[in-house]
């Protein structure tokens, strides 16, 4: 039979690997100590954790995912307010992800299985056409980072239907990983920025944050190899105390980025203040719709009740999905993992995402010391 | 008889549609308004219309073999001779769509059902059940495709379907059609199972694997891999006739729901062993490996309907591979070992890393985001 191209990749290529490996053992030989990476990427966790990487990092490298699963992040009142505009009579659309992840009460998928019409979409635009196929109001639950975030803005800026709204949950990373970076009980002694987002803002977007914080911060890409060179050029600035950026993932991503998809996302979203799940309250990293857009929020046009305070599941509570995104503990710490917690009945939204990293840890067989 | 009419079914007015589904037909070709021949709920409601539906399109396809009572005598069960161990086994077979590329539900239950008779060890079945669950309105060609493959599935075992039971559930009731089929086999020997298997024993994989879950997903997406990604779906019992006869095989299962993922980790709790592969070395197709990347999905946790997985005795792993090479499994091939390190856990090589292969949690759901 004819062998798999596909796991045959360059970037999946064994003896490169090894070098690499190699080359990180050295590394951390001169450097002598712990280094404590955070990824920001739930595809960075899903690559580490499919190709069992971990099992080939060397002693005292410890690398964990932070805030980077856009569904996880998703505030509860974010969803709450979803669920109360479907129950309302609205038609929302959103992303698959977002179907299941509970708010305090219930999720997009209790709603709808009440009556509630929730669709599933695979972009802004479909939300959009939706709307011009019907006179009802159609609001999308827009989710996601800059990358889900630009698409949005483009089909804001392209005259939607009058009908279309949209219920901006977008967030934007760079503020968040300032936040993580100054927990005081978080250790972060480097980033690696995710890829996608880098390939709309540019790698550019970083050099601030390593100026202030001087945090080495190098942009990976999403293949074993992307992210063994991306840990390579992170630990040599970690061995030269060097708080440098850097792209490791040049293939996809530019000094600048996506030019035009980053005007359109500035030109529609502002940032403001906003509740990350489970983390604290950021200022700028979420994305409001600019007052020239008013006409498309959902939260100026309606009125949107979503009080469900006194509701919320007493699971809910023993979430650790907050302290996990923060670098401070790892899915197999909580109680609720793959018992009372499971894709099927997530607790927590770390759970129900393909993202997430309690989803991908049970998916791929946890982070075992092999 | 054993096609017995019990029903809950409606009563129904089995007129103009009962007549149509006997009319010589409706094709795609006729004025837009003329009926698709459907099953109605007469068929189920025991009168003549469903002696007539039993005769005319189970009997005739199914017909008699060895049995001293067989289906043909239409009596309340078939009746067998046998000596020895005995294999009972069921499975009710449902599958959305019912009909996708490389096979359909009525294969898939009858290879379903020797497979597993197989996987004990009884690789000559003896006979069948055929439980029929229709919901009305379902089109009379689906299922009379589907008792076709059936029909063809047993013919090339050389197993009869020996009994069975006819439903039609109102519409809504059920997803068009349900199987479920029972079947015994003799088997010979110590059954298979795994928690015969030691360390050092050999994991061997008999073909491709992914291909059944991936083309059902692909169709149910409607994803076409252009031809390249069919079902594997066949009875695969003389493969294990063969392997059992070139050496030592401890234990067999086919690779259903849960895929390979499931099936080694069952192999590994039942024999309370590690059980390490090699994912390089796993047989995957180019079309499945692309069709996993693009639905989001592993090939490892997906139903395969055509597959066996092995634990072999060492010094025989290398004869079973080349008996089920010949047998006609050019993919066969050695893909891990029993270990005593990891008790209940199978531990993936990935070439790169080394990580925990989990088992599935749940049905596996293309990505939507
Ligand atoms: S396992 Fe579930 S409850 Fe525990 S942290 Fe993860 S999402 Fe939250």
């Amino acid at each position: 039979m004819a062998a798999s191209t596909d796991r045959d990749l360059q970037f999946r290529d064994p003896e490169k690997a090894e070098q690499l490996s190699d080359r990180l053992e050295e590394l951390m030989a001169e450097i002598d100590g712990r280094v404590d990476v955070m990824h920001v990427c739930g595809s960075h966790e899903q690559a580490i954790a499919k190709f069992g990487l971990r099992s080939v990092l060397p002693d005292g490298l410890s690398v964990r995912m932070g805030p980077g699963c856009p569904v996880c992040v998703t505030d509860m009142p974010e969803v709450d307010e979803a669920v109360a505009l479907a129950e309302d009579g609205k038609i929302v659309t959103t992303y698959g992800d977002m179907l299941k992840v509970p708010g305090t009460a219930k999720s997009l998928a209790d709603a709808r299985d009440e009556g509630a019409d929730v669709r599933v979409v695979y972009s802004a635009s479909e939300a959009a056409e939706i709307a011009a196929e019907t006179d009802e109001d159609v609001v999308f639950f827009a989710t996601g980072f800059e990358t889900t975030a630009a698409p949005t803005a483009a089909v804001l800026a392209d005259d939607p239907p009058a009908n279309f709204s949209i219920l901006s949950a977008h967030k934007y990373v760079p503020p968040a990983m300032e936040v993580v970076a100054e927990m005081p009980d978080t250790n972060v002694d480097a980033f690696l920025a995710a890829g996608h987002a880098a390939v709309i803002t540019g790698s550019g977007i970083f050099e601030e944050f390593v100026d202030e914080y001087e945090i080495p911060t190098v942009v990976g890409g999403f293949e074993p190899l992307d992210i063994l060179l991306g840990l390579v050029k992170i630990l040599e600035f970690v061995r030269d105390d060097e708080a440098g950026l850097a792209n490791a993932y040049p293939r996809c991503v530019t000094e600048d980025g996506n030019v035009p998809a980053k005007e359109a996302l500035w030109e529609v979203f502002e940032t403001t203040r906003g509740e990350w799940r489970g983390i604290a309250e950021i200022p700028d990293a979420d994305l409001a719709l600019r007052d020239e857009y008013a006409q498309y929020d959902a939260r100026e046009i309606f009125d949107i009740d979503a009080a469900y305070e006194d509701e919320q599941d007493p699971l809910t509570a023993k979430c650790i999905s907050g302290d996990i995104m923060a670098g401070k503990a790892d899915p197999d710490e909580c109680e609720l993992y793959g018992e009372e917690c499971t894709p099927e009945n997530p607790v927590g939204a770390s759970m129900v995402s393909s993202e997430g990293t309690c989803k991908i840890w049970l998916e791929y067989g946890g982070h075992p010391d092999l | 008889m054993s096609e017995n009419a019990e029903t809950d079914a409606e009563e129904t007015n089995a007129d103009g549609a009962a007549e149509d589904t006997t009319g010589d037909g409706a094709t795609a070709d006729d004025a837009a308004d003329a009926p698709e021949a459907v099953i109605d709920a007469g068929v189920g409601a025991g009168g003549g219309r469903m002696r007539e539906f039993v005769e005319s399109e189970i009997l005739a396809r199914f017909g008699d073999g060895s049995a001293r009572v067989g289906l043909g005598a239409l009596e309340d069960g078939s009746v067998h001779s046998v000596e020895g161990d005995i294999v009972l086994t069921t499975d009710t077979h449902v599958v959305d769509p019912p009909v996708f590329p490389g096979g359909d539900i009525g294969e898939l239950a009858i290879s379903g059902t020797v497979n597993d008779l197989a996987m004990m060890g009884a690789t000559d079945p003896i006979a069948l059940t055929c439980g029929l669950i229709v919901e009305a309105g379902t089109p009379e060609s689906l299922v009379t495709d589907v008792l076709d493959s059936m029909a063809a599935a047993a013919d090339r075992v050389g197993v009869e379907i020996s009994t069975g039971d006819t439903k039609v559930m109102g519409a809504g009731e059920i997803d068009r059609i349900a199987i479920n089929t029972t079947g015994i086999g003799r088997v010979t020997g110590e059954p298979l199972q795994a928690a015969r298997l030691e360390a050092g024993d050999r994991i061997v994989v008999s073909g491709p694997i992914g291909e059944h879950g991936l083309a059902v997903l692909s169709a149910r997406e409607g994803f076409d891999f252009g031809g390249d990604l069919a079902s594997d779906v066949a009875p695969v019992n003389d493969l294990v006739r063969a392997a059992m006869a070139a050496g030592t095989v401890r234990t067999a299962t086919d690779p259903t729901r849960g895929g390979l993922a499931m099936a080694l980790n069952e192999f590994a709790s039942s024999a309370d062993a590690g059980i390490a592969v090699e994912e390089r070395a796993i047989p995957i197709s180019e079309a499945a490996s692309a069709a996993g990347e693009v639905l989001g999905i592993e090939p490892l946790d997906v139903a395969n309907e055509g597959v066996a997985v092995f634990g072999v005795a060492p010094d025989d792993a290398d004869a079973v591979v080349d008996a089920l090479r010949e047998a006609g499994a050019p993919d066969a091939t050695i893909v891990g070992e029993v270990l005593t390190d990891h008790p209940g856990r199978v531990v993936l090589d990935t070439g790169i890393g080394r990580r925990y292969l989990a088992e599935p949690t749940g049905e596996q759901l293309p990505r939507i985001c």
